[in-house]
């Protein structure tokens, strides 16, 4: 195609937040073992119980084997060559509590968080979680007025233990899988809410993982509790620098929707998805569950999925509270080397429960794209209905979609629906864009704005506007 | 029915005497996949005309407008061929486009989840750019494309459809002259933008296509019959035949094609089909 020149120009700009900040690291030896669990827990200054609760992980851990039924292929991976903890050094003289440090607030600033509440996004809270650390959080006095907590994992074990204790671990449990059993075993930090009853999140509230440090892993935890007839919004996003090596991030979130709460959950997962010949990348294996424990809860996933080399992971839904909702859109795209593993289990326990699963999968270069969804209807939850719509895209030639649905229906009454397409992106349509003066780039973002719209419908708006711009950048030289 | 009143159109500038002639071609050949299709075309279509052409199934007029327009595949191996004095071949699809070339297709193709005012958008704003204008205004754009659907009889719900998504055949074709009368090229070559239209809808393609005629553009419409011709009276008409132009006249040709087919012109029975 001779519209190869302004591609290869595009082709010069490189993954945008792939900077590294120079900042002195506080970290552990690479290696697992009791003694690593130990050491971390000592530094968070974390009660027994909790130690306690991390070696009994990490026990059950090593009797586990990883997972390989998820359609994407990669090296072993060598747990003891990881670094498990890594926070940036206090510079000399300021103490917690002091102000962030500046190399810090100008990273954020770079990646377009600033962390300053003055100069914030209106409207947005912040936990900013740098390597293993939470380094700050915004706006945490004026959600405190509402009875709202929002803080860093650690420090909510420290000023409320007794919630953390009582729901951590209660959506996803420490030996459900093996890569949840490692983050239990060592997560370091994450984001904790709690909306207390009746309260609607006057914010949105959001995470921004950033990974800093060579050769570690990220292993945090999210927890949010949606009270009696509360509401939340919560955002999540991640980038990390440009690395040669693969890096691990294993996270774990748990959401828990109480009687008519509602919790949305939107993720824009921008990792590094290694170069353009397969190399680098972030191995983003992460565990995401929502339960929807009281009568008439919501809970809704929404993931725009464009960076990691491989991504594995399934937001879920236990409908566990008669008349509860569960809702999944996902946008997950894999080009160059990338591949995806992805889509969302929707448990069915409760009466006249309802799931929607909408799922995008856009594959190019040569990216594979591998929905994987189980809708499961145990007997009992009568009138329980799932709608699962599952679209596939292809760009070129080179790459694969595959389709995964597992259906197990116990329950004579349930209701449940599946449709699948797949279409590719052809000259023909680049053609006609062209010949109406609209360069091929821009009409393969056209095109993949349009497969997306039903799923960005859902996303916060200045998420929405992130998600199209990462998305054309991500595809960038997708043709050629 | 709503009022047929004409949109108002920009004229394009006046043209230069080095660029009277909108569309040279000379010698022109075209292959697809090292099969040599076009054996030479040479056809001069001057600004202010409109001009036909013709021929049977696999004549090589398809080939002609998707070379003209840049299409990937379609190699040219000789000749030349200038838009307003320029080289056109050399230029990329998408900035033949924005320079004012216009190419309506026999079957426009459909981009699902975009919606038809979405790639007009960007389509106006492409050549607005091109020309050093600022992008056209939200309320400017949606006057400007609900008058023209007007004109072209059009529904206004198709404007939020996907582009072609689910049209009818008639309404694809509708859209693509909507398109050209949103674009306002200087040069517009209408791939059998007739066919498979019933009378009504021919005659609204025809009104849309006459709308655009100024002394300061051309048109080379490429068609199969005779009956569009009924309602936009060309300046000339050539028949293609087997890759290469063997007649061109004045208008009486088409009619005479249509009473005696193409037979007389290529020898051979193709004529008998396009009877």
């Amino acid at each position: 195609m001779n519209s190869k020149q302004s591609v290869e120009a595009l082709l010069a700009k490189e993954y945008r937040d792939g900077f590294v900040t120079p900042i002195d690291e506080d970290r552990v030896p690479p290696g697992l073992n009791e003694a690593v669990i130990r050491l971390i827990s000592e530094k968070k200054g974390e009660p027994d119980w909790l130690l306690a609760w991390r070696l009994a992980a990490f026990r059950h851990w090593q009797t586990m084997v990883e997972p390989t039924w998820a359609w994407v292929h990669y090296p072993p991976i060598d747990y003891q060559a990881i670094t498990y903890y890594s926070a940036p050094k206090r510079r000399a003289g300021t103490r917690s509590g002091d102000a962030i440090d500046p190399e810090l607030l100008r990273t954020y600033d770079k990646l377009g968080i600033p962390l300053a509440e003055r100069e914030a996004l209106a409207g947005v809270a912040v936990d900013a979680v740098f390597d293993s650390v939470s380094v700050a959080t915004t706006f945490k006095d004026r959600l405190a007025e509402e009875g709202i907590l929002f803080c860093s994992f650690s420090e909510a074990v420290r000023s409320h233990p007794e919630l953390v204790r009582r729901y951590l671990g209660s959506v996803v449990g420490p030996a459900d899988n093996f890569f949840a059993a490692l983050n239990a075993a060592v997560f370091t930090d994450g984001s904790f809410c709690y909306i207390p009853p009746k309260v609607r999140c006057p914010m949105e509230l959001s995470t921004y993982f950033r990974i800093n440090a060579a050769a570690t892993g990220q292993f945090e935890r999210t927890l949010i509790i949606a009270d009696r007839g509360s509401q939340v919004s919560y955002l999540e996003g991640c980038t990390a620098p440009m690395r040669d090596e693969n890096q691990l991030h294993a996270a774990v979130v748990e959401l828990i929707a109480e009687e008519e709460a509602r919790i949305k959950y939107s993720t824009v997962q921008n990792w590094y998805p290694g170069d353009a010949e397969g190399k680098g990348g972030i191995y983003n294996f992460v565990t995401k569950r929502g339960e929807c424990r009281g009568a008439r809860s919501r809970i809704s996933w929404t993931q725009v999925e464009t960076g990691s080399a491989i991504t594995w992971k399934y937001p879920s839904c236990i409908l566990r509270g008669d008349d509860s909702v569960g809702e999944f859109h996902s946008v997950a795209l894999t080009h160059h080397h990338q591949q995806a593993d992805t889509g969302t289990k929707m448990v069915h326990l409760g009466r006249n429960t309802r799931s929607t699963i909408l799922a995008k999968g856009i594959s190019a270069g040569r990216g594979q794209n591998s929905y994987r969804g189980l809708v499961k209807v145990a007997k009992g939850a009568t009138g329980a209905r799932n709608y699962s719509q599952c679209d596939s895209l292809l760009i070129g030639d080179t790459c694969g979609a595959h389709t995964f649905p597992y259906i197990e229906v116990k329950e004579p009454s349930a209701r449940v629906e599946h449709e699948a397409s797949t279409s590719k992106i052809g000259e023909d349509q680049l053609f006609y864009c062209q010949a109406r003066g609209i360069a091929p780039e821009e009409a393969v973002s056209m095109l993949v704005n349009g497969f997306c719209k039903e799923v960005f419908r859902e996303l916060p708006m200045e998420f929405a506007v992130e998600a199209r711009k990462l998305l054309g950048v991500s595809l960038e030289d997708a043709i050629g | 029915m709503q009022s047929h009143a004409a949109p108002p159109s920009t004229q394009a500038a006046p043209p230069t005497p080095q660029e009277t002639t909108m569309l040279n071609i000379d010698n022109l050949q075209v292959a697809v996949s090292g099969n040599e299709i076009l054996h030479g075309i040479t056809l001069h279509l001057p600004a202010g005309e409109v001009h036909a052409l013709m021929g049977p199934n696999g004549s090589g007029k398809s080939t002609l407008a998707c070379a003209l327009a840049g299409k990937p595949g379609y190699q040219v191996t000789g000749g030349t061929a200038t838009f307003r004095g320029t080289d056109l071949l050399a230029q990329l699809p998408e900035a033949r486009a924005r320079a004012g070339l216009f190419l309506g297709f026999q079957y426009p193709v459909e981009l699902p989840g975009v919606s038809n005012a979405m790639l007009l958008k960007q389509a106006v704003n492409a050549r607005r750019r091109q020309r050093g204008e600022t992008e056209m205004d939200a309320m400017d754009f949606l006057v400007a494309v609900k008058e023209r659907m007007a004109f072209m009889e059009m529904d206004e719900t198709l404007l939020e459809r996907g582009v072609n998504e689910g049209f009818s055949g008639g309404e694809k074709k509708r859209n693509e002259i909507l398109q050209m009368l949103m674009l306002e090229p200087d040069l517009a070559i209408l791939d059998e933008t007739d066919s498979g239209l019933d009378i009504d809808a021919l005659q609204v393609v025809a009104r849309g296509i006459n709308h655009l005629r100024s002394p300061s553009r051309a048109v080379l419409l490429i068609t199969h019959y005779q009956r569009l011709l009924d309602h936009v009276a060309p300046d000339r008409v050539h028949v293609l035949a087997d890759g290469r132009i063997v007649r061109s006249g004045g208008p009486e040709l088409a009619k005479e094609l249509e009473a005696r087919g193409y037979g007389w012109l290529t020898g051979d029975v193709a004529g008998v089909e396009a009877r």
